[in-house]
């Protein structure tokens, strides 16, 4: 049913991620697809990264460490936002479209981006993605 | 490449020369969730710039004869005692500026090798100039070269051998023709490569060592090759404390002493009542229409105000150029230009000046000034500037604005002082400095809709550097984090325009400004102190 699940990861909030990135394993076992995690990092340097460079490096590094933890296909996919507090929603729906996923498994509220003010990301990917989008309650 | 520990960092895009550090971005950061809202703030220059600046509020409400008295002494006395130092180091980051521009470090890139632009030119030189120097270019536009013009046609007075005058250099008693050049060299010399350059230097050094070499974007990265570990300490906070009360205070008192001329203007169109009513009414304008510009980001906000801002301006430069006097505007843009170059030399010099008035209370308080803003407008421009070379950068830094203001000056302040020379046009000299631009543009065709667009740039423009003002100000407190929550900006935006309502009617706009005007001097030291560490960081990269 599904090929190519795209999880959102936050490598500052990996700890709270567990339960979404979880469920994303689990149904790419079940319907044999890929996943590809989608990092969103400012060209400025941040608390995970320098430069958007060491950013897709962790990023990749991390996609790696659990593709072999859980035995299945991950991938890593950065993009770079210049303002990540508020152009977080439109940066993971293009990541949408230049991943070419047919599902989004997403965990809600990550903590400290914009979620307080809008309360989900979720939501807004939810309404405007082209492909099947799961939120999960963290 | 890097290896695969934790604490290999690996080159930006590209070769690049990483510092290496241990200190960790929003180390000193503390999160906390205030009822529904989670926020991220570094410890403690959150704490302190937010506490300092309400104090100095107190201060200047409840004393206000002291406090009022202590800032209109202390200002003059910068500008008279260190009028040399300004203007000498000011003329250095020219020199500075165009040495980097043929350098062999020209080609460096900022953010590594392989870094792309994050910005279109357009995009890019838009959000720049609005941050920069905008309103400035609205109010000063006609009246500084009138001013220079009209003091310059006065000539040389004098008292006991010292010049009473205000007129540039040796004047021009009685010759209209070489007093308006006089004072379009003056005026361009004030808007142009000095105040451009004082930007550059700082902007070129916050990318260099952000995105180059890995360190916070916050003013303290600057000086890690001087301090080292330290600016993660006292030091660091000092310096970003100063930045963002500079940053701070400099806008509200702007945005308080705008709201008046605003006042002033939409009097004179539609008959708005002058008065505090009015003015606090459209600080809240400004104030509101800036939040719904950072609330919505960088992109989504700031550049695409930044960008009607800058259509607008066009638009009324080229109306002016048409319907004014075209011929005249042209020839006089090139022999202003000209002018510029001629009398840069003298303009310049910071020792033994005869022109005391002019060099020390125009010339001085200008370079205050400028530096006075170098830290919120240098960071913002820094911000935008990722994956531009230094030479490209200092380019469009430095040497495009110079000419766009050339322009500017050429078409409003020319346009201007022709009307009084060959049309005898009075109302334009009568004029308070608030309504000198739409007294010039009522002697033009289709006065009412010019006068319009005018306004509405007034007002487009201080929305522009407020809502700029407010990420810097937000990134700053957040330890050089540009991601942190949205109620933070929103916080120092509105508190922008609050204490910029509160001065207004406790009075006391005039005193922090020239407070403002104050910390001129200790960030030139700054900026000296950054030209250095330019050095320095370029160096050790890997061009």
């Amino acid at each position: 049913m599904f090929k190519k699940i795209m999880t959102p990861v936050d490598l500052a909030h990996i700890g709270d991620l567990g339960k979404g990135l979880q469920c994303g394993v689990d149904l790419a076992r079940h319907y044999n697809a890929s996943i590809i995690y989608v990092g969103v990092t400012s060209s400025a340097p941040s608390t995970t990264a320098h430069n958007p460079a060491e950013y897709a490096e962790k990023l990749a590094k991390f996609a790696a460490a659990q593709s072999k933890k859980y035995g299945i296909k991950i991938e890593a996919h950065a993009t770079i936002s210049h303002d990540p507090t508020t152009d977080l929603d439109d940066a993971l729906l293009k990541a949408v479209e230049e991943t070419g996923a047919d599902l989004v498994v997403m965990t809600s509220h990550l903590p400290n981006l914009t979620d307080y003010y809008w309360p989900s990301n979720g939501g807004k990917v939810a309404a405007h993605a082209a492909c099947t989008v799961m939120v999960v309650r963290g | 490449m890097a290896d695969d520990n934790n604490q290999g960092i690996p080159a930006p895009e590209g070769a690049a020369g990483v510092i290496q550090t241990d200190y960790e971005i929003g180390q000193d950061n503390v999160e906390i969730k205030v009822g529904p809202l989670g926020i991220d703030i570094h410890n403690p220059v959150f704490l302190i710039s937010g506490l300092t600046i309400v104090a100095f509020v107190f201060y200047t409400l409840a004393l206000p004869e002291q406090s009022s008295a202590l800032f209109s002494w202390l200002r003059p006395a910068l500008t008279s005692n260190f009028d040399w130092f300004f203007i000498g180091s000011a003329d250095f980051f020219v020199i500075f500026c165009l040495f980097l521009i043929v350098s062999p470090w020209r080609k460096i890139r900022l953010g590594g090798a392989d870094a792309t632009p994050d910005y279109t030119y357009i995009g890019w030189f838009a959000m720049l100039f609005a941050a920069g120097m905008g309103i400035g270019l609205m109010f000063y536009g006609v009246s500084e070269p009138l001013s220079h013009f009209a003091s310059s046609v006065g000539g040389v007075t004098s008292e006991g051998g010292a010049r009473t005058d205000w007129a540039p250099l040796g004047a021009a008693a009685g010759d209209n023709a070489t007093a308006a050049r006089l004072g379009m060299a003056a005026t361009i010399f004030h808007w142009g490569l000095h105040p451009w350059a004082i930007y550059a230097i700082v902007a070129l050094a916050l990318a260099l060592f952000s995105f180059n070499k890995g360190l916070p974007l916050t003013i303290r990265s600057a000086f890690y090759p001087i301090f080292g570990d330290a600016v993660w300490g006292w030091v660091g906070h000092i310096i970003d404390t100063l930045a963002v009360f500079a940053t701070l205070f400099g806008l509200a008192t702007s945005l308080g002493f705008g709201a008046t001329q605003a006042n002033a203007g939409l009097n004179e169109l539609f008959g708005m009542p002058v008065g505090t009513t009015s003015q606090v009414v459209l600080i809240t304008v400004i104030t509101a229409i800036a939040l719904i510009s950072v609330v919505r980001g960088l992109d989504g906000g700031v550049k695409i105000l930044s960008e009607i801002n800058m259509g607008l301006a066009a638009l009324l430069l080229v109306f002016v150029l048409l319907v004014g006097p075209t011929m005249a505007i042209l020839t006089g843009f090139a022999d202003s230009l000209l002018a510029y170059f001629q009398y840069l030399p003298a303009l310049s010099n910071p020792i033994g000046r005869e022109d005391v008035n002019f060099s020390q209370g125009w010339t001085a308080f200008y370079w205050a000034w400028w530096i006075s803003w170098s830290p919120f407008v240098g960071m913002f421009i820094a911000r935008v500037s990722r994956g531009r070379t230094v030479r490209e950068f200092i380019i469009c830094v430095l040497l495009i604005p110079s000419l766009v203001c050339v322009l500017w000056m050429s078409v409003f302040g020319g346009t201007a002082i022709q009307q009084v020379i060959q049309d005898g046009y009075t109302a334009v000299t009568d004029a308070p400095l608030e309504l000198k631009l739409f007294k010039m543009l009522d002697a033009l065709p289709l006065a009412s809709i010019t006068s319009f667009i005018g306004i509405i740039l007034v007002i487009v423009f201080f929305v522009t550097s407020s809502d700029s003002g407010s990420l810097v100000i937000d990134t700053i407190t957040a330890g050089g984090k540009v991601d942190a929550p949205v109620p933070q900006r929103v916080f120092w935006c509105i508190f922008e325009g609050a204490v910029a309502i509160v001065l207004l009617l406790g009075g006391g706009l005039g005193a922090l400004q020239a407070m403002v005007i104050s910390t001129g001097l200790p960030f030139t030291v700054v900026l000296l102190l950054m030209c250095w560490a330019i050095v320095k960081g370029l160096m050790s990269e890997k061009a």
